[in-house]
């Protein structure tokens, strides 16, 4: 790996891990329930962000499909959340 | 650590491609933490699931395309399938924040797609 790309990867993995820490600061402290599940959402945005950056920096495509899976499982699970939010039910 | 070594200007594309959207995940989270009010909030993350997602996997399409084992397209299917689950999932989320808003009786807009159950302003056209 070249000082270009050795460079520019732990920079963007560090930016990239500092706003999964912001989104958790506003986990922890939403005022509302509402709060938390955006929160939630836009986290396993970045962790998925994350994981296609080290699939990049370790060089393997494993991490694609771990990927794939959390935006999957993000997906279903904010889905589910929000729907207990509006219902006080999940499935109905 | 990759298989063959990449050209100058792939690696100042994929540098520049991962960078951007790091920076965009960065500035959609910090929207995130510092605007003021639920409905502010919502538009934040926005950026994330458009720009910053497309952009990093930009750099991860070209990064395993250059390998040597022709176009590597995989990556586009989590960028297609984000841009299809997100929008889903913020207006899921956006109608249980106006539900919830409305029964703690916040000034917000009201119900037009169906009529409320404790509305008192009923047309007299149904008697009719």
């Amino acid at each position: 790996m070249t000082p270009i790309l050795a460079w520019a990867l732990p920079v963007a993995l560090s930016m990239l891990a500092l706003a999964m820490l912001l989104t958790l600061v506003r986990l922890l402290k939403g005022p509302t329930a509402q709060d938390r599940v955006l929160a939630l959402d836009c986290m396993y945005l970045n962790g998925m962000l994350l994981m296609l950056v080290l699939g990049i920096q370790y060089g393997s495509s494993n991490y694609f499909e771990a990927a794939l899976l959390v935006a999957l499982f993000g997906f279903v699970g904010s889905t589910a959340m929000a729907k207990f939010l509006l219902r006080g039910e999940v499935i109905e | 650590m990759s298989a063959q070594p990449l050209a100058l200007w792939a690696e100042i594309a994929i540098a520049a491609l991962v960078l951007l959207g790091a920076a965009i995940a960065l500035v959609g989270s910090l929207g995130l933490l510092r605007l003021g009010t639920y409905f502010e909030r919502v538009h934040a993350p926005s950026i994330i699931a458009t720009m910053g997602c497309w952009c990093i996997m930009h750099g991860t399409l070209l990064y395993f395309s250059l390998q040597g084992h022709g176009i590597a397209a995989h990556p586009l299917l989590i960028a297609l399938f984000v841009a299809i689950t997100v929008p889903v999932t913020n207006i899921f989320l956006m109608r249980a924040a106006l539900f919830r808003a409305r029964r703690a009786g916040q000034n917000v807009p009201p119900h037009v797609s169906r009529s409320e159950p404790a509305s008192t302003v009923q047309s007299p056209q149904n008697s009719s």
